[in-house]
This record gives C-alpha cells, structure tokens and sequence, in this order.
C-alpha cells in the first residue's frame, strides 16, 4: 500500500480532532460549576503523573484491558458481548470458591484459577452463544439480561452458599485463598530496575497475563486461519459464507472464548489484593471495557493505550477533590472522547473513500 | 379478538393455580395495578424503538435516554413541579435522541456502537450533574433528587370507582372481586386493578399505543417513515426525505424514552435515583423485538415483564406458583411437538415439564435474590420462544448514505 503524506496526516487527524472536542466539553463541564479548567487539567496531570499514581492507573487500566479485549473478539466477528460484566462477575466468584477447596504448587494453582475462571465466564457467554444460533436470539438482548442474572445468582451463591463467616465483620466474602493461588506484586521486580517504593504502590501481577494475552490477540486475530475467518465473517458475513467459513461455529467459537477471557478479567484485583470474592467486588469493569474497545477500535495496541488512558482520567481525577470540583468530571472526559472518536474516525473514513475513489478516476480517465 | 381471547385463557389458567396453590396474589387487584405501573416505562421505551427501529434505526441508547429522563424529571419536577418535570424528561430525551441521530444519520456511525456511547455518556452526565446539584442539598444523598409532588389518581367511573366533578362512582369491580367466586372475581379483580386508581399520566401512556399503531400505519408520514427502515433507496427515489424521516424516527424515539424515564422517577417513584433505570430501556428493546415490531406485540412483551416483576416485588411465594404456569406451557408444547410428529421436542419438553414439577414440590420457598431474577428469565424464555417467527424492518442498522454512497 502507499503511504502519502495526506494519508498519515488523516490517521493523526481523528484523535487528534477527538482530544480537542473531549478537551472543549469537559472544559465547559467545568466551567459551568465556575472553576478555571487549566487549573483542573494541571492539577490532575501533576498527581496523575506521580509514581505511585502511574502504578495505580497501570493496576486499573490492566482489568479493563482484558475485558476489552473479550469484547474486541466478539466485534472483530461482527457480535456485541455486553454480557462481559456478568461472565467476569461468576468467573472471579467461582474461581474464588472452587480455588480455595485444594492447594497445588504455586504456578499450577494459579493456572487452575484461571482455568475455573475461563471456564465459567466461557459457559455462561455459551448460553447466549446457544439462544443466537439455534433459537434466534440477539445476543446483544440476551447478554443484557444474562447480565442481570450474573448479579442475582452470584449474591445468592455468595450470601447463602460461598460465604465463610468472619467474627466482627459483616463483608461477605469466600473462604480465603491459599498462598499458591496468590498472583505476586510486581514491586520487587520493579526495585532491581531502580523504581522506588511508593506509599499504598504496588503493581498487580496480572499485569503480564493482560500484555500477553493482546499479543495472543494481536496474533490471533492477524496471523491464523482462525482470525482471518472470524474477521471475514465480522465484515461481509454473506462472502465468508460462501467461501467456506461455517458462521454457526464462528459465532458460538467468538462469544465462548469471548466469555473465557472475560472470565480472567475480574482476577488482578482478586488474585492481586484481596484474595477472595466479597461484597466488595468492583462493579462496571466489562461496562467501561466497551468503551475501551470502542476508543481502541479493537486493536492490541489501540485498546491498551484507551485503557491507560481511562485509567489515567479515573486515577488523577481523584485530585480534583482538593481544588474543590466533583471527580466525577473523568466520566465526562471519557464519555465525550468516546463518543468524538467514534464520529471522528467515521469521518475520516469516508474522506479516505472518497479520496479513493478521486484516484480510481484518474486512472480510469487515461 | 385474538388479544382478549389469550387474555381470557391467561386469567383462567392463573385462576386454576390460584386455587391450587392458595396464591391470592397471582390474580389480585393490587398486582395487575402494580404491574401496570412497572410496564408503563418498558411501554414507553419500547414504544421509543419502534419509531427509531421502524425508521432503520437501532436505538440501544434507548437505555440512556430514559436515564437522561428519568434525571430531568427528579430534578425538574422537584423544582417546578411533576408536570413540567414530564416535559423536561421528554426534552431531555430527545437530546440525547439528536445526538444518537447526528451520530448514526448525520455520520453514518454503526448505530450500536453509538447507542453504546450514549448509554455510557447518559449515565456518566446524570451522576456528574447530581453531584454538582448536591453540593449544599437538603435531600439524602448525592445520588438522589428531592422529591417530587405527586400526580393525583383517578378509576373509570361506574367500574372502579372514578371520581369526577365532586362525584364519587360506585366500584362495581371492586366489589365483584370480593366474592371470591372462581374466575370471574379473579377476572374482576385484574380488570379493577388495571383500570382503577390510575395516575393521569399511565391512561396518556396506555393511550400512546393505538396512537402509535395509527401515526405509523395510517397516515403518510407513517407509511414515509416505515419506508425509510425498509427500502430507503426506493424511497428515497419516490421523493421521501430519507434523512428527515429518520431523525424524524429517532427524535420521537428519544421523547418517548425519555418520558419513561420521567415516569419512573415522577409517578412510579416520587424522585430520581442513581441506577433507577437499571436495565429498562434494554428491556424495552426485548419487548420490542418479542412484539414483532408493532404496537400490540410490544403492549404484550412489556405486560408480560411488569407482571412478573409486580409479582416478584409483592410476593415471592408467587413466584413458587408460576412454576406451576411454566410446566403448564412445556406441556403444552410437548403436546404440539407430538402432533407435529416432532418426538425428540416433545420428549424434551415433557422431562423439563417433569423437572419443573419436582421442583415445584421439592422447593419450600425460592430465596430473594433468585426471585428478583424472574422478569429477566421470563424476557430470556420468551426471545427464546418466539425470536423465530419475527421479521425486523428489511433495513434496520444499515447506515444509509443519500446516493447510495457508503
């Protein structure tokens, strides 16, 4: 392919056209409670660029990058999994219970977490998979409501099957996982590389499971057999149809391993921290991935930089509390980048067509 | 009479298992009037879809639009009072609508992924709006608006005990459904709960049904904007104005959703509350789809989750004797599969008929958190059960470029 200089300049228009609308709305956010936006935006830079803030904003980005990368499997085949919340919701709950019953050498008892967790979260996704391949379902309805009933089984299964009772505490939460379920901080790896101690640092191990499974993705997706048929079937169903490409198997294969990698999704915070499921359990994780995956457009590295990116806006706007303007600015930040990016690069897409298709004239014309 | 002819046989089989399992509940007047009430919203959204949907336009934002609605009726009507907070949801919706509408008509942007961002963007702008307003509020917390006046109630006169000019009208329902007689003091009992005791604004919603059925099957704008979510190349050809019709579909869409959403924080609750929505617009959008893309199926689909979420909020016993219901239909069914010579279907019907029965015998009493899931499985049985019978508009979700251009 050719690589003018018009075409590079359209690729850095979108974001960039984004980031100034998403910079203007929140601006006007702020604004409108009669505080000075520049003094907003330094002072969330200022603390979100601390160390012990990056740590934290690696640590939130890491759960939303997995989750996005589950919905990203599903877009690239031309579905919508929403359910990804509820499948990393009974995922995290299950590999709680389950991985807490038996102790195996440190590495192997963490593999079976993750085994449980995939397993569950892929069998959950299979029941949407099933409702749209034999009955019709869309999966966008039925992983909604798949959804709703992830939170009503799992507060069952944790307040009246799961739950261990702790003198003078009343936080539910499974039985505590052994030592050998434990996923290690990164900390001291980070210390023989010169990065100091942070107060309340501390980067979740997971961290390495979420880069390795975008480059899974990334090759997944780009280099197998496996990846072009899902892609071709996300992009002209009819024409992967008749080239061979059975869509029942893809769709029921795209939301189950879908729903597995959601599975892994709710482990860093649980493997990492706290080290069982309790009431605690962050919600909204596989909600804020779509939007992940959306601003990533389902790139490797599109949704790993959207997620640093989310997770920078949610971590730094904390400090916005001191100067007195309400942190919930960072939903702004990341509702108006979302939705400008989405137009912005449908923009840019039809410029590229049309300047296409000025070319093909030109060389039809002589 | 198709509809009155299901709605007689439903109310006879709920009469049978009330007698059976001593349920009073199933067939009460206070459920069939909750359930109103808790279908109203999904009415709403689902009416919102049909215009967006019937003009070729996917409205998953439905979801954030009722949230956006539900805001400015808590807020609004706190402020200047329910009825001007009904407006501002109305207006509030269809804000969000333009957006969706600038979005997927204007820029051609897949309309799911959209609708998406509108439902994130929805409920990120409610919260961060509350929390402004809070600062130096009177009222509980953040995440709450004050309260709202209420909308006063009002029955059909002579039936259920309207009251009009200063005059109070006997309630013949009413006391029809205090003999305890089988089936027709559980016929009377439904019909006096639907019908008596009715916030203004449910009789206006209900009357939005048919009107919606005569706005987009017998008049020329309606046939124009169906035309636009079936075929818009043709009539774009025959002069419609594709682009027009579609916001046209959108901005209705986002009004009505909207004035779900106000419904819910005005007369189904008397303020705003984070999370009120929790799912009604995608519910509504269920009811839709399972309504087949008209009126009366949607009107179906919508009575069908409130009544399962009316009972589940009264009375979890109930919930017990729905069972009995379930294995009713697999039986049924089981019976349809044999006469169609479908043995593996029938067989498979008839083993889950007899596990439901077991359960039904075997389980005392269902715990809470299990019965607040009935709404969402009966909305998953029912796709489940009907998804295949139904045809949505030939273009709907197909971006559409004037010319033809992609």
């Amino acid at each position: 392919m050719k690589v003018s200089p018009i075409k590079i300049a359209l690729r850095l228009a979108a974001p960039l056209a984004a980031a100034i609308f998403a910079i203007i709305v929140s601006s006007i956010a702020v604004l409108a409670t009669k505080k000075s936006p520049v003094q907003a935006f330094s002072t969330m830079w200022e603390f979100g660029t601390q160390a012990g803030s990056l740590m934290e904003v690696v640590n939130t980005a890491t759960p939303y990058y997995i989750a996005a990368i589950a919905i990203a499997v599903t877009f690239r085949a031309g579905l919508f999994n929403i359910g990804v919340e509820g499948q990393l919701r009974l995922g995290a709950l299950f590999s709680c219970y389950l991985g807490a019953m038996f102790v195996l050498p440190p590495v192997l008892h963490v593999l079976a977490v993750f085994i449980v967790a995939m397993v569950f979260g892929g069998l959950w996704a299979s029941i949407a998979a099933y409702l749209k391949v034999r009955r019709g379902v869309n999966e966008v309805i039925s992983t909604i409501m798949l959804n709703s009933l992830a939170g009503g089984l799992s507060a069952y299964l944790l307040s009246k099957r799961f739950a261990v009772v702790e003198e003078g505490s009343n936080n539910l939460q499974t039985k505590e996982l052994p030592a050998s379920a434990h996923v290690p901080d990164l900390m001291p790896l980070l210390r023989t590389i010169g990065i100091q101690d942070q107060p309340g640092g501390g980067v979740y191990g997971m961290f390495f499971v979420a880069v390795a499974l975008g480059l899974i993705f990334w090759f997944v997706i780009n280099r197998t057999r496996f990846g072009f048929e899902l892609r071709a079937t996300g992009l002209n169903p009819l024409a992967a149809r008749f080239s061979g490409v059975n869509s029942k198997t893809m769709t029921v294969s795209a939301l189950v391993i879908s729903g597995a990698i959601a599975g892994l999704s709710g482990l860093p915070e649980v493997l990492g921290q706290t080290h069982s499921y309790n009431l605690g359990f962050r919600a909204g994780i596989g909600f804020t991935a779509i939007a992940v995956a959306l601003l990533g457009r389902n790139s490797a590295g599109g949704m790993a930089v959207s997620a640093l990116l989310f997770g920078f806006l949610e971590v730094s706007s904390r400090a916005l509390e001191l100067i007195d303007i309400a942190p919930e600015t960072y939903v702004i930040m990341q509702g108006s980048i979302l939705l400008s990016s989405v137009i912005a690069y449908e923009v840019v897409r039809r410029f590229e067509l049309t300047l296409q298709s000025k070319e093909l004239a030109k060389v039809v014309a002589i | 009479m198709k509809i009155l002819r299901y709605a007689t046989m439903l109310i006879f089989v709920l009469a049978s298992i009330r007698v059976l399992t001593g349920v009073s509940n199933l067939t009460s007047a206070g459920t069939a009037s909750a359930a109103l009430l808790l279908s109203i919203p999904i009415v709403l959204a689902a009416l919102g879809g049909l215009f967006s949907e019937r003009a070729g336009v996917v409205n998953i934002g439905l979801e954030g639009m009722m949230i956006m609605g539900a805001w400015a009726g808590g807020f609004i009507g706190a402020k200047h009072g329910p009825w001007l907070g009904l407006m501002a949801a109305l207006i509030f919706g269809s804000v969000g609508a333009l957006v969706h509408a600038v979005a997927t008509v204007g820029f051609g942007v897949d309309h799911v992924v959209s609708g998406v961002a509108i439902n994130i963007i929805a409920a990120g702008l409610a919260r961060y709006l509350s929390t402004i307003l809070y600062q130096g509020g009177s009222w509980p917390g953040p995440s709450q608006s004050p309260d709202v006046d209420a909308i006063s109630l009002n029955g059909l006169p002579v039936l259920s005990g309207g009251h009009y000019f200063g005059w109070k009208s006997p309630d013949l329902l009413g006391s029809l459904a205090q003999n305890n007689w089988f089936f027709i003091s559980d016929f009377a009992s439904v019909l006096r709960g639907l019908t008596g005791d009715l916030s203004y604004v449910t009789m206006v919603a209900i009357a939005f049904v048919p009107l919606a059925f005569f706005i987009l099957w017998r008049t020329t704008f309606g046939l124009r904007l169906r035309s636009a979510g079936e075929a818009p190349i043709a009539a774009e050809s025959l002069g419609v104005n594709v682009y027009a019709m579609k916001y046209a579909g959108v901005l209705i869409s986002g009004g009505l959703a909207g004035l779900g959403g106000g419904f819910l924080a005005i007369v189904a609750a008397n303020h705003y509350q984070e999370n009120q929505v929790s799912g009604r617009g995608y519910i509504g959008l269920a009811a839709l789809i399972f309504g087949n893309y008209r009126p009366g199926g949607l009107l179906a689909g919508a009575g069908l989750f409130g009544f399962a979420d009316a009972l589940q909020l009264r009375d979890s016993s109930a919930i017990r004797a729905l069972i009995l219901f379930v294995v009713l239909i697999l039986i049924f069914t089981a019976f349809k599969g044999f006469k169609s010579g479908n043995q593996i279907k029938a067989l498979v019907s008839l083993v889950s008929a007899a596990f439901s029965l077991w359960i039904f015998f075997t389980v005392e009493e269902l715990p809470g958190q299990l019965v607040t899931m009935t709404p969402y499985i009966a909305t998953i049985l029912v796709m489940a059960l009907a998804s295949q019978r139904l045809r949505m508009p030939a273009a709907d979700g197909v971006p559409y470029r004037r010319g033809g251009m992609r």
